[in-house]
């Protein structure tokens, strides 16, 4: 039994990481029970066909031309099996689809309300997630934590390639791309959904446990598309708000030295005068 | 003397001129088969070269962070070899055959319109032409699917984009002017008694391709046309910042893409059909829903685009409809399927090479659709998506519906083409090592693809077992080269060497073996009435009780003044 689960898992998508990869994952386990019956069974019919038909002296050959009723009964053999399918993926759809709330133990600032207002994201029953907007850019993935310090949403803490999120906490993506069409990936977390510039595309997990995760662009970007990497490193809340908090720090100060330099350069020159003549 | 004379019906087809000698013969013949051999020809090369991209793609990934090609040569090859594959080789290699074939299949002396014929080829040849000249500057690096924006002047400023756009408009026109002539022909120069439920099944593949190839090739050519206007002529169809949608490619690309599919396959299963009973010396089973089953295929696959695009931004409406109506097709394909495993039961099987590439075509393209089942769920999509997994089934379903049962083809129909047979034995060799290639190439590639590996990569970390399964997948493509390249030295040696075949050397049921290998330009002195879908069995018949009678009458009773046969 151990044999074939680890048989079963070697044909069998990446889960693990969050509810919907692991739905994914057991959704695509039945079908696959279902699909290698009907394959042994068709290729056994052909190759049982092919050995015991072979020609062989004085075997004179049938000349049927058809059946209709076994022709009409696997026709709706046929549609049931379809239909069985459709019926187990439509089970299957809500807890793919739908995020679960948030536990307790989970991030839980400002309240839980951080949430960004769109209608169209998949959202938990209780209206709470972090939102985190993934940018795809040839050729790295930058992600927009809430927490704008402007009132025009500038200053929003980002990281790059590496996203850091809490544990237990139902995280929300909302996929956009700067440049060309990309497709964010982490198979151990679920699907992958296209970026496309001009529109968004939304997705979730919710990691139980602290851990790395690694995936990288899934759709053809450009000449170092296979360079387009994604982490997402999941921590304890505790630590995902102090990793949070130094982020601000490191971008403010980044921006404070920015400011500084261009003071600077405008100080030496005359703003806006160029030096060549 | 009053006798009325029925007034014959008579068809010239076109006026015969003597034959040209040399290069320029092949340069203006209008007939079809010459026609056919030229496509033939041509696409397998491009085939050949397609395999060439494949097998350095191979090479490149035969280890982790290999350096045999650069990034920008890797999405250059992996763009020609798609692009060459389904442009340049399938659907022109069915054109071909079903150029030579069509007519002698249902007893007509040419396609209905022989010059335009010849304007398909040589429309086709020029897109081939324009593509790979492209190799002389910078060949398109977009993907076979050209998606914007990266096909966009911004991201892909080189000429080969526009080279692709070419080749997509001018085989379109070849294609388009090829599908309306062979509607066209089927329709109209049957032979008399060949109803359309006598059709071969080949020329009912045909039929439904020509119709396919009409309604899908306007939406790209109209797509390429709407790119081209945005690299060059300042347009923003697919530019969301000024409000185009980049989304409204990827609809307008798989309208086509995909019933291109079922262009690819439909008449690789007409293949399958034709075959299988000749060399099971039974009747195909289920004509009759054989041949609906193609026409519900064609039309249903129209319906199923979108599931190339189960991971874009498109709402879960449209997700839903288009995973069942996926779902729904592939009731006829299994209805095909069965439909061919009872046409070998209880008959006779010859193991002879076309019936062993027709039968493992078959078996490798049911993994194909079974993998395709998985791909229409849409939830499991989305893990599988744009991965190895996609990558190993559009191979199995291409090679099991498509190129093997063109194998099959070549070994079926080489004698009626050049009046000799391939040799066997080597045929049989070749059928092996291109079985075991493809099961060793693409079966380790749904792994490759379920560890998370994307397709199109030109690198990738050897975490896992990848390097391995590559490896493993890396050597089966070359096992596959080795089996196309017997076949294609048994072509050369057979040309010259085989055997002699006369003009029905597999005693079979259509009605090309009615005329002599090669056939005469005019196809047929006399052309047969049909009387069933079989018609060489009939003929076969009709000549057996003919001569059983002439020569019992001759035997049993030998009056004076008995009339003598032929005077």
């Amino acid at each position: 039994m151990g044999q074939l689960s680890t048989l079963l898992a070697f044909f069998t998508p990446e889960s693990g990481g969050s509810p919907n990869a692991n739905e994914i994952n057991s959704l695509y386990k039945v079908e696959l029970v279902i699909a290698l019956i009907i394959f042994a069974a068709v290729e056994g019919a052909i190759l049982y066909a092919l050995i015991r038909f072979r020609k062989r002296r004085h075997a004179v050959p049938a000349q049927i031309r058809g059946n209709t009723r076994l022709e009409y009964s696997w026709t709706i053999a046929a549609a049931l099996i379809l239909v069985a399918l459709a019926g187990l993926t439509f089970s299957k759809l809500s807890s793919i689809e739908n995020p679960p709330n948030s536990s307790a133990a989970g991030y839980n600032a400002d309240g839980g309300q951080l949430l960004y207002a769109s209608a169209k994201r998949q959202l938990p029953p209780n209206k709470k997630a972090l939102d985190i907007t993934v940018i795809g850019r040839q050729y790295i993935w930058q992600y927009v934590y809430p927490g704008a310090s402007e009132p025009d949403g500038l200053g929003a803490p980002y990281s790059y390639q590496e996203m850091v999120v809490p544990t237990e906490t139902t995280v929300s993506l909302d996929i956009v791309s700067a440049d060309v069409v990309h497709s964010w990936w982490i198979p151990e977390l679920g699907g992958k959904f296209q970026a496309v510039p001009g529109y968004h595309n939304y997705t979730w997990f919710k990691i139980p446990k602290p851990g790395v995760y690694k995936g990288q662009c899934a759709f053809l970007c450009g000449r170092l598309h296979a360079r387009m990497l994604a982490t997402v490193r999941a921590v304890p809340p505790a630590q995902f708000e102090a990793w949070l908090a130094n982020q601000k720090r490191l971008i403010s100060e980044a921006n404070q030295a920015a400011k500084v330099a261009r003071e600077k350069l405008g100080a030496q020159s005359g703003a806006g005068q160029v030096e060549n003549p | 003397m009053a006798t009325y004379v029925a007034p014959v019906p008579h068809v010239n087809a076109h006026a015969v001129q003597p034959k040209r000698s040399g290069w320029t013969r092949w340069l203006t013949t209008t007939d079809h088969k010459e026609i056919g051999i030229m496509y033939m020809v041509a696409t397998f090369v491009f085939f050949l070269m397609g395999g060439v991209e494949a097998l350095m793609i191979r090479l490149q990934l035969g280890a982790p962070e290999n350096t045999v090609v650069s990034p920008t040569t890797y999405n250059q090859l992996f763009t020609m070899h798609g692009t060459t594959m389904v442009f340049l080789f399938v659907v022109p290699m069915m054109a071909g055959l079903a150029n030579y074939f069509v007519p002698l299949m249902i007893g007509a002396r040419d396609m209905a319109f022989p010059r335009l014929n010849a304007l398909s080829f040589w429309l086709f040849l020029a897109g081939g032409a324009v593509f790979y000249a492209s190799i002389f500057w910078s060949p398109p690096e977009a993907g076979w699917v050209s998606v914007v924006p990266l096909a966009e002047s911004q991201y892909s400023p080189s000429g080969g984009q526009d080279a692709w756009i070419y080749l997509v408009h001018l085989t379109g026109v070849s294609s388009l002017l090829g599908a309306v002539n062979f509607y066209v022909t089927i329709a109209n120069m049957r032979a008399r008694g060949m109803s359309w439920a006598r059709l071969p099944l080949f020329v009912w593949t045909i039929l439904t391709y020509a119709v396919l190839l009409i309604f899908a090739l306007p939406v790209i050519a109209a797509a390429a046309t709407m790119l081209l206007a945005d690299r060059h002529f300042g347009t923003h169809f697919f530019d969301a910042a000024q409000g185009g949608s980049p989304i409204l490619w990827q609809h307008l690309f798989w309208f086509f893409g995909h019933p291109e599919v079922y262009i690819m396959v439909l008449p690789g299963f007409g293949l399958i059909s034709e075959i299988l009973p000749v060399f099971a010396r039974k009747p195909i089973f289920g004509y009759r829903a054989i041949a609906a089953s193609t026409v519900a295929i064609a039309f249903l696959g129209f319906l199923t685009w979108a599931h190339h695009m189960f991971t874009a931004p498109i709402p879960e409406a449209i997700l839903i409809f288009v995973m069942l109506s996926s779902y729904l097709i592939a009731v006829p394909t299994g209805v095909k399927v069965l439909n061919w495993v009872a046409t070998l039961w209880r008959g006779t099987v010859e193991f002879t090479s076309a019936l062993l590439f027709a039968v493992g075509g078959v078996s490798i393209f049911l993994i194909g659709g079974i993998s395709g089942i998985f791909l229409a769920t849409f939830p499991i999509d989305w893990q599988v998506n744009e991965t190895y997994f996609v990558v190993a089934h559009l191979h199995f379903v291409l090679w099991g519906g498509a190129v093997m049962p063109i194998f099959a083809a070549i070994y079926y129909w080489f004698p009626k083409i050049t009046g000799r047979k391939l040799d066997e034995r080597a045929g049989r060799l070749s059928f092996a090592l291109v079985y075991i290639g493809v099961l060793v190439t693409f079966l380790i590639q749904h792994v490759m693809g379920l560890d998370g590996m994307p397709r199109r990569i030109y690198e990738y970390d050897n975490v896992g077992h990848l390097q391995l399964y590559n490896q493993i997948s890396t050597v089966g493509s070359f096992i596959l080269a080795t089996g196309v390249l017997v076949t294609v030295i048994n072509i050369a040696r057979s040309l010259k060497r085989g055997v002699v075949a006369g003009p029905d050397p597999w005693v079979a049921n259509t009605l090309e073996w009615f005329t002599t290998s090669p056939p005469p330009v005019n196809n047929f002195d006399v052309i047969p009435l049909v009387r069933s879908v079989e018609p060489m069995k009939d003929i076969r018949r009709e000549v057996e009780r003919r001569s059983s009678s002439a020569h019992a009458a001759g035997a049993a009773t030998v009056p004076a003044g008995a009339r003598q046969v032929g005077t």
